[in-house]
């Protein structure tokens, strides 16, 4: 029998198990910072969070004290703003794609959509500016929903067309032997099967668009006061963020600290509500 | 949305040209724009931003698709999905108040002491700055690259590894046959990181100091194009400061559109390709 070059073999070993500690440092390394800014936030925000926070306006400049009601109503406001303009294309597109969508120009659809997800949002704040801002000659919160619907749209889409290819075959098979339309199928049987994961996505989709700051600065600008006039500038958390921790008062960095606290935990519940609810029902269907 | 980006960009358009791309004066007093200082911001961040994440995301990729057993590759993808989640103005705020003092304080004093010599590190440590930007957009586009390149590794049949380590390959000469079939995935994946890393405003704007210079150390303050709309937009006086703007945005997105779609198409290929065979 031949002999083994133990030495090149021993090498090859060495070799071998330092790329695998490398790969695993990695992980390591970009873990941490999770947990880091996670738990930063947590510290910071807790501390900072009070009645106050959710129920009382921003004091005038230089005082303590005061919240971020009206940046909190703002945001919810955009957000239903931004689902008014975004759902239903989406919702529909998604039907479409997952239904009829088997073909080039549904190919083309998934395409665009799938790109229009990597636009900076900064850039479509700018389109939503042009195309509401402008004609109005005024900053306003309808302008700040336009650019949060566009922004829904990509994975409003997308997860709408997942949950809908989730339901199983059999069904569209049962619904269409017993003579059932087609249309009528994807609305009574389908739509139906698939309405918790549509909604854990429309979720999903609100969540991203919750934690948007860029398309707001230029779109609803922010307010330091009470407004529910969708016609006129709008407070929202985000924007909020932004202005506080610039701001040279540690009171204001601390509230900073309190909204970021509040949008984390938002986005952390929405994300793995959804997790749950996609992998409980028809086992991993990602890969 | 191009159509009305060139129609609001019009005015600048015709006043400036090609020399918008090129001109380094950017003064809203005079009415004169010129987009260079910016572009090299971007330029620089997001190079520096794929010089940090890229080496580790394809690390993460191999981690999770060739060496972790199930119950760690689970949480750990989870986690670096969550990463992407967190949104882009907390991660600003992190950077503003963890990041820029611990690099003000300790990072950029022992690269200048050390590294001084370099152009790239030369000048006061601000913190605010290019490398603080670099190492926010890193760990922003960490998510991306690496679950989508986890995803293209394991889209390369099984057969592949099995046959490697039956010949008698160790671990590392079979995960590198893997990589030879999956690397214009990882370049796809790299790509979309890319178009990421150009177009995110708001941690960048917050970092990164935005004065609008071009210096070669990593130092000094910059700016990149996207914050820059996000600081001057609003406060746009004239017509021609808003549409230079505007083309700056315009460009933002031609560039992002580009990346994006070269990247989907390679991502696209080479899932296909595995999935049917």
């Amino acid at each position: 029998m031949k002999n083994i070059d133990f030495k090149k073999y021993n090498w090859r070993k060495i070799k071998s198990s330092t790329m695998t500690t490398l790969s695993i440092m990695s992980v390591v390394i970009a873990v941490i910072p999770l947990f880091l800014i996670f738990f930063y936030t947590l510290a910071q925000g807790i501390s900072s969070l009070n009645v106050d926070f959710f129920i009382h306006m921003p004091k005038p400049v230089g005082e303590t004290g005061g919240g971020m009601a009206n940046a909190l109503m703002g945001t919810a406001i955009l957000i239903g703003l931004g689902c008014l303009f975004g759902l239903p294309i989406s919702i529909f597109a998604g039907i479409y794609l997952a239904e009829y969508g088997n073909n080039p120009f549904g190919q083309i659809v998934r395409f665009f959509t799938d790109v229009l997800s990597g636009v900076p949002s900064i850039v479509i704040g700018v389109v939503a500016y042009i195309l509401v801002v402008v004609p109005m000659k005024q900053y306003s919160a309808l302008a700040g929903g336009v650019a949060l619907g566009i922004l829904m749209i990509p994975t409003a889409t997308r997860t709408t067309e997942e949950m809908i290819k989730l339901v199983p075959q059999s069904y569209r098979e049962a619904a269409l032997a017993i003579g059932i339309p087609q249309w009528k199928a994807t609305l009574r049987i389908i739509l139906p099967t698939a309405l918790k994961g549509i909604m854990t996505g429309v979720l999903l989709a609100i969540a991203r668009a919750a934690g948007e700051t860029a398309p707001l600065i230029f779109t609803a600008l922010g307010n330091r006061f009470w407004s529910t006039d969708i016609g006129h500038p709008m407070a929202s958390l985000t924007v909020f963020i932004y202005d506080y921790a610039k701001a040279p008062f540690e009171d204001w960095n601390r509230q900073a600290w309190g909204a970021a606290f509040v949008l984390i935990v938002l986005i952390f519940i929405v994300n793995i509500t959804f997790r749950f609810v996609t992998r409980g029902r028809y086992g991993d269907h990602q890969n | 949305m191009a159509y009305e980006m060139i129609r609001g960009s019009e005015l600048s358009l015709q006043k400036f040209g090609w020399n918008f791309l090129t001109g380094t004066v950017w003064d809203p007093v005079a009415d004169v724009y010129g987009a260079f200082p910016y572009i090299f911001g971007t330029v620089t961040s997001s190079f520096l931003a794929m010089l940090l994440a890229l080496p580790l995301s394809i690390g993460i990729a191999i981690f999770l698709s060739e060496l972790a057993p199930q119950w760690i590759e689970r949480p750990v993808s989870f986690m670096v999905e969550l990463l992407a989640a967190i949104p882009s103005i907390v991660y600003g705020l992190w950077g503003i108040f963890v990041l820029v003092p611990w690099l003000r304080t300790s990072v950029e004093p022992f690269l200048i002491n050390h590294l001084g010599d370099l152009p790239f590190f030369q000048g006061a440590p601000y913190g605010f700055g290019m490398l603080a930007a670099g190492i926010i957009l890193a760990i922003m586009i960490l998510p991306i690259i690496s679950s989508i390149s986890r995803d293209v590794l394991r889209a390369i049949p099984n057969s592949l590894r099995e046959a490697a380590l039956a010949l008698g390959a160790t671990r590392w000469e079979a995960t590198k046959i893997i990589l030879a079939d999956g690397k214009s995935g990882i370049l796809g994946a790299a790509l979309l990181g890319l178009g990421r890393a150009v177009g995110e405003t708001m941690a960048v704007t917050m970092v990164i100091g935005n004065r609008a210079e071009i210096s070669a150390s990593l130092l000094d303050p910059g700016h990149s194009m996207a914050s820059v709309i996000a600081n001057e937009f609003a406060e746009a006086t004239t017509e021609l400061y808003s549409s230079s703007l505007i083309e700056i945005a315009l460009i933002l997105f031609a560039v992002t559109i580009i990346l994006n779609v070269i990247a989907r198409l390679i991502v696209w290929s080479i899932t296909k390709k595995f999935k049917t065979t």
